[in-house]
């Protein structure tokens, strides 16, 4: 709060979808409130609609954003981190809010999820060499295997971890070359809402992320049963339905990535690449050499 | 058939060579033992002579082998020297190297495809898949998944009928190599040279449970991949078995990797060699009668140049030889079952329904067996089934294109990715379809190639995984942080 008598300007907060910023087409907002039970916002409550526009929008960008150059890529990405720079204190307030964390250790998440975001950047031109490479085969043909992304990927984001877990689980959707549709924390979406912000303000296409702010619960289903997703993350599934959304994912043979067992893990642990290669598929091409 | 110039003698291989038992039981625990499910015969398809009664595994039995596999993970292979797994594998693709005529002639036996691919094909690519992954057994360090990574524990396996024992050596040679132990369960009707393997287990000292083989049919697969002991399930078969296969693991720890179905395109462009790749559309939809999951089903070529493909088409297809699969010359042996049988026959009559041209040569079929010759559907619509549906068959359905881009639209309109195939001489071309193309391998300028060294698997409902290369091992190992 601006500390002199000067009204404050309160923010609206939406779904950020396809580049814009649309209220729920269902008309319906959420209370969200801070660590403490303190009104803090009414949040856009996406619904299924919501969700399969995202969709529809996601897979709209898909073309372009796989198809982009992977420095292209990577240097859009390092942008997004320079954009989550700036907004270090906005971050920083509502991470501590939503969470309940001292300043401290609020803006220790947030310095880890703009670095992990820089660190997922730089990945975009190294999977190639990393996870590509030439097959000697018997024979006489030039045959290699590269990554490619596997498309149009949903993510629930972590439920505590509002920031530095969303960071962690959709920063690597993108650097691997997929769009996105994310379904926010549902009790602590506020640093979702803002992220939306930053990319919409640096050079992500629209529709390559949307981000949903709701309830993972609600949405889970059709996410995982809607037949132009092609994977779908489960870490922020509610802990009884994770299997259920796995099943339905089954329907159209889903790559998925189950939810941690044992709750989210410590997000500041290094990540490794296990993040990325779930949403890599592997291209092998043959030729023939001869003269 | 066509008028030919060329009469060819029979050139039977001998069947001698084998050996086949009356009867089989399960091999669990280094030993054949009884199944207490109801024994099945498996069937010659060339001739429906019955080659061997099976057992069949039960729940009970399927319990005994993966208790067996999981003693052998922690007592005997997880904590052996992986040199010395290493040195087991190479055992086992000598043995079949050495015994690979042996396991050609009982391979077209028992599952009807032609001795020259058989012996040509699928039994010095099993080898080669041991061969390949015995090297990697003590080199798991440098796989990409840090500097211990550790073996999954159990893995269940199911494979299909059409590849048996190239299928078997697909996921046996990368578990082992990995460090687990396994559960297998063959396709029903192709039994045998699973069971053969398990005699080569057995020469190479293998040590007990390592590998487990239980025969059996649906039933019996299904409690392999339910078993709650089992650590990884990997499975190649129909997209819908893979569904319910995927609807089982959910909400367990197990690890899968699905090998699914495909409905390929190859695409001829009007700059492609025609007669090459007229070579390469044969290679691609009647090897193994069609019955390849990555088979170049739909033919997409370029509009201008479709009459004068076709005409080629149809008559190079009228100089290949249908019958038995035992001679050194036949081109397209038995297709697998009845059932099968009865599929290709009522999709190709939906397509001839939904109003595409049918045409097959003129060739004679044996009176026993099953049987179906090389059939090309031209005038077909990408809504029509035989577009669509995976036939599993020797028939070709062709559809036409004008524009490279519209050939990628047309080939990635399904829901299967595994593979396609790409006919120019343009390399600038043959790469940027190459690189729009959602499939797992794309083949330009060939078809239907395979390696150990070479990742193979599908996009979208083709499944998920990739078997061979460093990839292949990376699906049966887990890194420090998993």
């Amino acid at each position: 709060m601006i500390g002199n008598d000067r009204l404050a300007v309160r923010k609206t907060y939406k779904l950020y979808v396809n580049g814009a910023f649309p209220r729920s087409e269902s008309g319906r907002t959420y209370e969200v409130t801070d660590a403490k039970g303190h009104f803090l916002a009414n949040a856009a409550w996406a619904s299924r609609k919501d969700a399969r526009d995202a969709v529809v929008a996601a897979r709209g960008a898909f073309a372009k954003w796989s198809g982009a150059t992977a420095y292209n890529r990577g240097q859009v990405l390092y942008r997004v981190a320079e954009v989550m720079e700036g907004r270090h204190a906005q971050f920083c307030e509502e991470v501590a809010a939503g969470e309940g964390l001292s300043s401290s250790k609020a803006r220790a998440a947030v310095d880890a999820a703009i670095d992990r975001w820089v660190w997922y950047a730089g990945w975009t031109d190294k999977l190639g060499a990393v996870l590509g490479g030439s097959n000697p085969v018997a024979g006489p043909y030039f045959d290699f295997s590269l990554p490619e992304p596997t498309g149009v990927v949903a993510v629930l984001a972590p439920q505590q971890s509002s920031l530095l877990g969303l960071v962690s689980v959709f920063a690597p959707v993108l650097a691997t070359g997929n769009t996105a549709v994310v379904v926010s924390s549902k009790e602590r979406p506020l640093p979702a809402v803002t992220l939306g912000e930053v990319l919409a303000t640096s050079d992500v296409p629209g529709g390559v992320v949307n981000l949903l702010t709701g309830d993972a619960e609600e949405l889970g289903p059709w996410l995982a049963e809607h037949a132009d997703v092609d994977a779908i993350d489960l870490t922020g599934a509610p802990a009884g339905r994770a299997m259920e959304f796995e099943r339905e994912a089954a329907g159209t043979i889903k790559r998925v990535v189950r939810a941690p067992a044992g709750g989210e893990p410590d997000w500041a642990a290094d990540p490794g690449i296990t993040r990325m290669t779930p949403f890599l598929e592997t291209k092998t091409v043959w030729h023939p050499m001869g003269l | 058939m066509t008028s030919t110039p060329f009469e060819y003698a029979p050139a039977p291989e001998s069947r001698s060579i084998v050996d086949i038992a009356p009867s089989y039981g399960l091999f669990i625990d280094g030993e054949f033992v009884d199944g207490t499910g109801e024994a099945f015969k498996s069937v010659n398809p060339a001739t429906e002579e019955v080659l061997s009664e099976v057992a069949s595994g039960s729940e009970a039995d399927v319990d005994r082998a993966v208790r067996a596999a999981r003693r052998a993970f922690e007592k005997t292979w997880g904590p052996m020297r992986p040199a010395d797994r290493g040195k087991y594998l190479f055992r086992i693709a000598r043995l079949l190297q050495e015994r690979a005529r042996e396991f050609a002639v009982l391979e077209s036996l028992d599952n009807g495809k032609p001795i020259r691919e058989s012996r040509d094909v699928d039994v010095p690519l099993a080898a080669a898949h041991f061969f390949y992954y015995a090297g990697w057994a003590d080199k798991l360090e440098h796989v990409g998944l840090g500097t211990q990574p550790r073996p999954l524990g159990v893995a269940g396996q199911v494979i299909p009928w059409n590849f048996p024992l190239l299928m078997l050596a697909w996921k046996v040679a990368p578990a082992l190599a990995a460090g687990n132990t396994v559960v297998l369960k063959p396709a029903e009707t192709t039994p045998l040279s699973a069971l053969l393997f398990a005699e080569i287990c057995r020469q190479a000292d293998l040590p007990a449970g390592v590998v487990n083989i239980v025969t059996g049919a649906g039933d019996t697969g299904r409690a392999v991949v339910e078993h709650p002991d089992v650590d990884k399930v990997a499975f190649t078969g129909s997209t819908d078995v893979g569904r319910s296969i995927a609807r089982a693991v959910a909400g367990t720890r197990k690890k899968l990797t699905l090998e699914l179905g495909g409905k390929a395109a190859n695409i001829v462009c009007d700059d492609a060699p025609i007669d090459q790749a007229v070579e390469g559309i044969v290679q691609g939809i009647f090897f193994n009668q069609g019955h390849v999951c990555c088979a170049g089903s739909r033919l997409l070529v370029q509009e201008s140049i479709h009459d004068e493909v076709i005409a080629s088409l149809q008559r190079r297809i009228g100089t290949l030889r249908v019958g038995d699969p035992l001679d050194k010359n036949t081109d397209i042996g038995a297709i697998n079952s009845a059932e099968q049988l009865a599929r290709i026959r009522e999709l190709s009559d939906i397509g001839e329904a939904e109003g595409a041209q049918r045409w097959q040569p003129a060739c004679e079929l044996p009176a026993k067996g099953f049987w179906y010759p090389p059939t090309v559907f031209t005038d077909v619509s990408p809504a029509h089934r035989i577009a669509r549906d995976e036939i599993f068959g020797p028939v070709l359905s062709v559809l036409t294109f004008r524009t490279p881009d519209e050939a990628v639209a047309k080939a990635n309109n399904t829901t299967y990715g595994l593979s396609a195939g790409i006919w120019s001489e343009k390399g600038s071309r043959i790469l940027k379809i190459a690189d729009q193309l959602r499939a797992g391998v794309v083949w330009a300028n060939t078809f239907n190639k395979f390696d150990p060294t070479s990742p193979f698997g599908g996009y979208k409902q083709s499944g998920y995984g990739r078997e061979g290369g460093r990839h292949g091992l990376a699906a049966y190992l887990k890194g420090a942080d998993q």
